[in-house]
C-alpha cells in the first residue's frame, strides 16, 4: 500500500521496548543525576554527622547511621513523582502513549526502571553511610559491622526504603498527574502528616512511610515502644511499605487506562 | 488509509465531535479543514487514541490505533509541537522514541538530518524556537518511516520558508503512496497542499470532496470555506 522503506519487525512492541524507553528518558534528564547525587551525599554526610556526635555506645548504631536516609527518601519520591508529571506538564505524555498505547505497560516500565535505578542508588547510599558513620565514630564507641546481628539486614532494607518511596511516588503522580500537588501530597503524605500525627493520633504514627523505614526496616535494635507507639517489625515494615507502592501504582495505572490524556 | 465512522466525543454537555465519518486515503494530501473549535485536534485525539470517543470508531489500516502492533513504523503524528520533555536534548528525545519500536538508532541521525535539526540536536529542546519545535515534532513523526501521518496544525510557528518546507515534505510524502492528513485553519495554505479536503464544523462534517470541487461551488475555496462554516461559528465581526 505504501512505498515505506523500512521493514517492520514482526511481533509487537513488548516490555523490553518500553523499558528501553524510560531508561534512555530517566538518564537523559539532569535532574535525575542530580537527585541521585544528592541522595547518597545526604545520606553519608549525616551518617558522618550523627557518628562523630555519637557518646552513647549501647545506642542503635546501625539505625544512627543510617538516619539521613529518612532526609533522602524525599528526593526519590519526587524523582518518581516528576517521571509521571512530568510528561504531562510537558506534553510528552502524547509522544509516548503515541508510540506504546499499552498504557498500563508504559508505568510496569517506567516503574521497573525507575525502581531498579532507586534500588541501586539506595544501597550504594545505605551501605557508604553505615561505613562512613561507623568510621566517624569516636574510638571509645566500638563500630558496629555486617556481620553482628540485624546488621545487614538494617543496611539492606534501609536502602529498599528509597525505591518503595520512589514506586511510591511514581504513583502518586500517575494518580494526580500535576507536579505541584503530587508534591504536596508526597512531602504531606510522608513528612507533614508525620508531624502531626505523632502529636495528635500516636497510634497511627508507626505506619507512616517515613516511620516505617526509620523506626522499623532500619533498626538492629527493636525500638521500645512509647506508650501506646509500637513500631513495625522490620519485615512487617518492608511488606507495608511495598503495600502503599503498589496500591498506589494499581490506582494510578487503573486510572491511566481509562483517563483521556 | 484512516477510516473514521460516526465518531462522536462530548465533553459535559458540549459536543466536541458529532457522528464525524470520512475516509483519508494512501497517495495524497487530506486536508482536514474548520474554524478553531470545531472539533479538528479532538478529532485527531480520538484517531490516536488518546482520547476514548463515546461513539463510533476510527481505524487505521483496517485497526484501531490500540491494535497496532509498532505504532510508530505504522502511524507519524504531531498534535502539539511540544509534546516533548523541556530538558531533554531532541537527540535523547528522539532516540527514547526510537527505542520503543525497535527503529534503528542510525533513523535518529537520518530524521534529524531531513527536519533541519542536526545541528541543534544536543540542545535542552526547552530552547527551541516554535518553529524549531514543529521541525522536531516531524522528525519524530517520520522516525518510524510510517505509512501515515497525522498533522494537527503543522505550519504554525513556521516562517516563509519553513511553510515552504513543509508544504513541499507533505507532498512529496503523499506522492510516495503516503497517507497524509493535515488539520489547518488556514484555507489558503490548504488550497495549496491538499488535493482532498474534510471540512468540520461544530464536529459535524460540512464536506469532503477534492479541491478543486470545493472552489468551483463558490467560485473560491475560501468563499466556499465561509459559506459552508457559516453556522458554526461562534462569534463573527459583522460586515455588509
Amino acid at each position: 500500500m505504501t512505498t515505506t522503506s523500512s521493514q517492520a519487525p514482526g511481533g509487537h512492541y513488548r516490555f523490553a521496548q518500553v523499558a528501553r524507553m524510560e531508561w534512555i528518558k530517566l538518564r537523559s534528564l539532569r535532574f535525575t543525576w542530580w537527585a541521585l547525587g544528592a541522595t547518597v551525599a545526604g545520606a553519608v554526610g549525616i551518617a558522618v554527622a550523627v557518628g562523630v556526635n555519637t557518646e552513647d555506645a549501647a545506642a542503635d548504631l546501625t539505625n544512627n547511621a543510617l538516619a539521613g536516609i529518612a532526609l533522602g527518601l524525599l528526593l526519590t519520591g519526587v524523582l518518581g513523582v516528576l517521571a509521571m508529571t512530568g510528561e504531562y506538564s510537558s506534553g510528552m505524555i502524547q509522544a509516548t502513549l503515541a508510540a506504546i498505547p499499552n498504557r498500563p505497560l508504559v508505568l510496569a516500565a517506567k516503574g521497573a526502571v525507575l525502581g531498579v535505578v532507586a534500588l541501586a542508588v539506595g544501597e550504594a547510599a545505605a551501605f557508604i553511610a553505615f561505613f562512613a558513620g561507623a568510621a566517624a565514630l569516636p574510638a571509645a564507641v566500638p563500630a558496629p559491622t555486617l556481620g553482628q546481628p540485624g546488621v545487614l539486614r538494617a543496611v539492606i532494607l534501609g536502602g529498599a526504603g528509597y525505591c518503595l518511596i520512589g514506586l511510591f511516588g511514581l504513583g502518586l503522580g500517575a494518580i494526580i498527574r500535576h507536579t505541584p500537588g503530587a508534591i504536596v501530597v508526597l512531602v504531606g503524605g510522608v513528612y507533614v502528616l508525620a508531624q502531626m500525627v505523632a502529636a495528635f493520633a500516636p497510634a497511627i504514627m508507626p505506619y507512616l512511610p517515613v516511620s516505617i523505614v526509620a523506626n522499623s526496616m532500619s533498626v538492629v535494635q527493636p525500638a521500645p515502644a512509647e506508650g501506646p507507639v509500637r513500631f513495625l517489625s522490620p519485615w512487617a515494615g518492608l511488606g507495608m511499605l511495598s503495600l502503599y507502592a503498589a496500591v498506589t501504582l494499581g490506582a494510578g495505572a487503573w486510572l491511566l487506562a481509562r483517563r483521556d490524556v | 488509509m484512516i477510516e473514521a465512522r460516526g465518531l462522536t466525543k462530548r465533553y459535559g454537555s458540549t459536543v466536541a465531535v458529532d457522528a464525524l465519518s470520512f475516509d483519508a486515503r494512501p497517495g495524497a494530501v487530506t486536508g482536514f479543514l474548520g474554524p478553531n473549535g470545531a472539533g479538528k485536534s479532538t478529532t485527531m485525539r480520538l484517531i490516536l487514541g488518546l482520547d476514548d470517543p463515546d461513539a463510533g470508531e476510527a481505524r487505521i489500516g483496517g485497526r484501531r490505533y490500540r491494535e497496532l502492533d509498532w505504532p510508530l513504523r505504522e502511524v507519524g503524528a504531531v498534535l502539539e509541537a511540544r509534546a516533548f520533555h523541556p530538558g531533554r536534548s531532541a537527540h535523547a528525545h528522539l532516540t527514547a522514541l526510537a527505542a520503543s519500536n525497535d527503529i534503528p538508532r542510525s533513523r535518529v541521525e537520518e530524521v534529524l538530518g531531513i527536519v533541519g535539526l542536526a545541528d541543534a540536536a544536543g540542545r535542552r529542546a526547552g530552547q527551541f524556537s516554535l518553529g524549531m519545535a514543529q521541525r522536531l515534532g516531524i522528525a519524530a513523526a517520520l522516525l518510524g518511516d510510517p505509512g501515515v501521518l497525522l498533522l494537527d496544525e503543522p505550519v504554525n510557528g513556521l516562517d516563509p520558508e519553513g511553510i515552504r518546507w513543509m508544504r513541499n515534505l507533505l507532498r512529496s510524502l503523499a506522492a510516495e503512496g503516503r497517507v497524509v492528513f493535515v488539520s489547518s485553519h488556514l484555507i489558503g495554505e490548504m488550497a495549496r497542499t491538499a488535493e482532498r479536503l474534510v471540512v468540520i464544523g461544530r464536529g459535524r462534517l460540512l464536506a469532503a470532496a477534492s479541491v478543486e470541487e470545493l472552489s468551483a461551488r463558490s467560485g473560491s475555496l475560501e468563499e466556499a470555506f465561509l459559506e459552508m462554516t457559516a453556522d458554526s461559528v461562534d462569534y463573527r465581526a459583522w460586515t455588509s
